[in-house]
């Protein structure tokens, strides 16, 4: 099977300058999506999530490594990957269907099919009364969903997803989570997706890479076995708590005194999926 | 509406009250008319000055506008060349602020040596004024653009240009209004100033002439006509902004 993406041998130095020391915040990462894959990385605040996708993004160059989108190496190019930041990121003096026909025109969609399409996605997806409307009148937990609706229709094939639903409230979060988990179970989409929630990335994933703390490595690769379409329902089964807990044991921070690591680093690993500043 | 409405009562009220002060000092107090008029008498001398009058804020009206809109255009287009080209800002916007300092009385008198007293001068004077505020508002609302959308921008692929016209820009019209609208107001004061350098007509020139023969009431009634101007191009510019400016965006900026 072709695949979605590749990276390879990835690391990052931010160099120190006068004030600070030079600064290793990803370490030899090496991992791939297949086409039509759903695949979360699950790492402490502060491991260089982000730094990846600023990489993938073509917005930062890796130290060393490589990165290729369907055996394309993509170093440094912008513009290849549908991409939904942490915060919606809506522009306000745009409506919501403007907002969506923004980001389809620069990634080059032709206007006219922009406009169709961003009309039959807010409406499929019950947003088409806000159509309109100005982003700030919207609740947080609708302009995620323009803002995803933003990747799911830009036509690059990999989307990256970069803790959707980190700024939301628990239980806005979880009717997110399954919307989410439809839309793209009828779409089949390779997701790159970021998040601290153990628990999302059992429902969404079908393979999740837990990265450690500051520099980030990989600590281990877990294919998920729930067969779709998934459900709530996975929620009460055993092997999810299973699963839970292994995950959990393997990102806890170790005992005081035991190890090197600095206090709060795996403060980000929520067990409940939680509202993070 | 209405609430903007109820918001001028409370200035209006008090204006009203000044007037009848003023009135009422100036008759019990016995004031001499070309001391101070009162108002009723200045009502009654704009009445017969009206058509000099309308003659006058026609000029200043022409050279104000015009001024106005090269002025803007020219702060426009200066702040997207600074942003837009690299290091121009920085090579540029100190000089830019220092040509400020120069005081605009010195700087009348040189532009009728240059231009000598036709409309030129007047042009030059106004269009130095008003380029200024436009240009460093403009220049503030290109490079503040919000870091979260520059950055979701960049990684969609928009290019330079895409970044200028689908962020910067429209990121930086609230500020154009503030720009605007502080510029609208220096432009009327500096025509006045303008006409009285040099020239024939405009309101600056029947000033100078009502003070020269001690006419106080045509004074005042001057005034008040250079004031109604202010106001009506402020709020030309103000419903510009309402219909330009949409979402949040429009309460950034003074
Ligand atoms: N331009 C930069 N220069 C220096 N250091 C940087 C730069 N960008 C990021 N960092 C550092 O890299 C580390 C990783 O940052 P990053 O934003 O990638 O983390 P993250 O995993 O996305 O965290 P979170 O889950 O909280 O969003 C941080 O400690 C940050 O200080
Ligand atoms: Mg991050």
């Amino acid at each position: 099977m072709e695949l979605a993406l590749e990276v390879a041998g990835v690391s990052k130095i931010f160099p120190g300058d006068g004030s600070s020391a030079a600064r290793t915040v990803l370490d030899h990462l090496t991992f791939h999506i297949k086409d039509g894959e759903f695949v979360t990385l699950l790492g402490p605040s502060g491991s260089g999530k982000t730094t990846l996708f600023h990489i993938i993004g073509g917005l930062e160059k890796p130290s060393s490594g490589d990165v290729r989108l369907y055996g394309r190496s993509t170093l440094g190019k912008r513009g290849e990957i549908a991409y939904m930041p942490q915060q919606a990121s809506l522009m306000p003096w745009l409506t919501v269907a403007r907002n969506i026909e923004l980001a389809l025109d620069i990634a080059g969609v032709d206007r006219k099919a922009a406009r169709i399409l961003s009309r039959e996605w807010l409406e499929r997806v019950g947003l088409a009364e806000v159509r309109d409307a100005y982003p700030h009148v919207l609740s947080g937990g609708m302009q995620q969903r323009v803002s995803f609706l933003r990747a799911l229709l830009s036509p690059q094939p990999l989307m990256c997803l970069d803790e959707p639903f980190g700024a939301l409230d628990a239980l806005t979060r979880m009717q997110m989570q399954t919307w989410l988990l439809s839309l793209w179970e009828e779409n089949r989409r390779s997701v790159l997706f970021v998040t601290h929630s153990i628990e999302e990335a059992l429902l969404l994933s079908d393979r999740i890479i837990v990265l450690s703390a500051s520099p980030a490595t990989i600590i281990r690769e877990i294919e998920v076995p729930f067969p779709r379409p998934r459900g709530e329902m996975i929620w009460s089964d055993p092997l999810f708590n299973a699963m839970k807990r292994e995950i959990y044991e393997l990102l806890r921070p170790e005992e005081p005194g035991s190890g090197g690591r600095k206090e709060g680093q795996a403060h980000g690993i929520c067990q409940e999926p939680s509202p993070v500043g | 509406m209405a609430s903007k409405i109820r918001r001028l009562w409370p200035p209006l009220a008090v204006l009203v009250i000044v007037l009848a002060g003023w009135q009422g000092a100036v008759v019990l107090l016995g004031i001499n008319e070309y001391e101070l008029p009162s108002p009723l008498v200045i009502g009654a001398t704009a009445y017969e000055e009206a058509p000099r009058l309308f003659e006058h804020t026609k000029a200043t009206l022409g050279i104000t506008m015009l001024g106005f809109i090269i002025g803007s255009a020219a702060g426009f287009v200066l702040a997207a060349l600074l942003h837009l080209i690299p290091g121009a800002k920085a090579g540029f916007y100190p000089l830019l602020v220092l040509t400020q300092n120069v005081p605009v009385m010195a700087l009348g008198p040189l532009l009728v040596i240059w231009f000598g007293f036709g409309l030129m001068p007047k042009i030059i004077l106004l269009t130095i004024v008003c380029f200024f505020p436009i240009s460093v508002a403009m220049l503030t609302g290109l490079t503040k653009s919000d870091p979260k959308l520059l950055n979701y921008m960049s990684m969609i692929g928009a290019s330079k240009s895409q970044l200028f016209w689908r962020l910067e820009l429209p990121h930086a019209v609230p500020y154009l209004f503030s720009g605007l609208k502080i510029a609208a107001s220096y432009s009327v004061i500096s025509a006045i100033y303008a006409e009285t350098i040099g020239g024939s007509e405009g309101l600056g020139v029947y000033m100078r002439l009502s003070m020269r023969g001690w006419q106080t009431a045509n004074m005042f009634a001057a005034i008040a006509v250079v004031i109604t101007l202010s106001l009506v191009l402020f709020g030309l510019i103000f419903v510009l902004e309402r219909l330009f400016v949409r979402g949040t965006a429009g309460s950034k900026g003074e």
